[in-house]
């Protein structure tokens, strides 16, 4: 037993599940936007907004950012375990990938929800 | 001309600052000869030339090493399988220590795999003559009792190289599930609680170097894919 605190689960099979299940999460909304922008030729901002309006798209979205920050927490912190071994660095680069998880996600949610 | 170009990987710790390269020429005759045979050759021109074997047919699992690129066993592997233009590079085993030549320190690869208790855990008394088993039960442990520990699979293995001290590695994980898929252990929740963290287990980035250099035609990575689904099952 390895005992690990900056893992997004604690546990390795947790992570390993949420790294899995927030990848269908984005491998879905990346085929709908891919498909939506391919079959809207004539986008405008006013179609691109009213999507964004809708509730069903607010909670996919938000479901997609919730799966971006979970799969990038999982997977930056297994290439900061392999790659530094300084222990410093290691904290340090860890410490400001979450802050950056954190930031990028609630300025995703101001994008979503906000005027 | 018979004769092969052979590049040895030479370290004496007592004599040399740094590794290098040694070049020989072996006369094979033509003959389609082991890997072994030739450092055996080589051994003849210099007697100082360091490397592990025993059997010599590919069931002590001591001459694991690194031919031309591919980890195999010295013993087994003919030269038609890996000479490439008439050049032949050995390396030991990558990833782990040098003790000398061919020579690695297999101490972290042992630990890994006594981390894992590989042995039977029976706690009920034993039965006058054996643990008795099915036959189904008993073709479970196929594919996995085979492994002779040559850790020609660990040392080919990324995941290993980056953290030998906390991935257990394709060759201990293939045990682990021996014993995990054993019908007479009952320490399954014990062995099961060992492996959650997100290293023993789980560095495994399924890259399949193991599959591709097991001199056994073993596949770890479909045991540590069972593992992975008895904690699953386990867990949720």
């Amino acid at each position: 037993m390895v005992t690990n605190i900056t893992n997004l689960g604690r546990s390795g099979l947790s992570d390993w599940l949420l790294q899995r299940a927030s990848a269908i999460v984005l491998a879905l909304y990346s085929l709908f936007l891919v498909g939506y922008l391919l079959f809207s030729p004539g986008l405008d901002y006013a179609a691109w907004s009213g999507l964004f309006a809708q509730t069903w798209m607010r909670i996919f979205s938000l479901l997609a950012f919730v799966s971006l920050a979970a799969h990038a927490w999982v997977g930056l912190w297994t290439v900061t375990t392999d790659y530094i071994k300084p222990t410093g660095i290691r904290v340090a680069a860890q410490s400001i990938i979450i802050l950056a998880i954190f930031v990028f996600l609630v300025w995703g949610i101001q994008v979503l929800w906000g005027a | 001309m018979s004769m092969l170009q052979v590049s040895l990987y030479r370290y004496n710790p007592e004599t040399d600052s740094a590794p290098y390269m040694e070049e020989f020429q072996i006369d094979t005759q033509d003959r389609d000869i082991m890997v072994l045979d030739v450092l055996h050759m080589a051994k003849e021109q210099d007697s100082g030339l360091a490397f592990r074997r025993s059997c010599r047919e590919g069931v002590c699992g001591s001459d694991g090493m690194n031919m031309n690129g591919k980890n195999g066993l010295a013993c087994i592997t003919p030269l038609s399988e890996v000479v490439k233009k008439g050049k032949l590079t050995l390396r030991p085993l990558p990833g782990l220590p040098v003790i000398r030549d061919l020579v690695v320190d297999m101490s972290l690869f042992y630990k890994q795999y006594e981390r894992i208790q590989p042995y039977l855990q029976n706690d009920n008394p034993e039965p006058a003559i054996e643990r008795l088993q099915s036959p189904e039960d008993r073709d479970k442990l196929d594919g996995l009792y085979e492994c002779i520990l040559c850790a020609c699979c660990s040392t080919s293995c990324p995941s290993f190289w980056w953290n030998p001290d906390k991935f257990v590695g394709p060759a201990g994980l293939l045990q682990a599930y021996r014993f995990l898929a054993d019908s007479r252990d009952e320490a399954t929740q014990e062995r099961l609680a060992e492996l959650e963290d997100p290293f023993s287990v789980f560095r495994c980035r399924g890259i399949m170097n193991c599959v591709a250099v097991c001199p056994k035609g073993l596949n770890p990575t479909r045991a540590i894919g069972k593992i992975r689904e008895m904690l699953l099952a386990n867990a949720t």
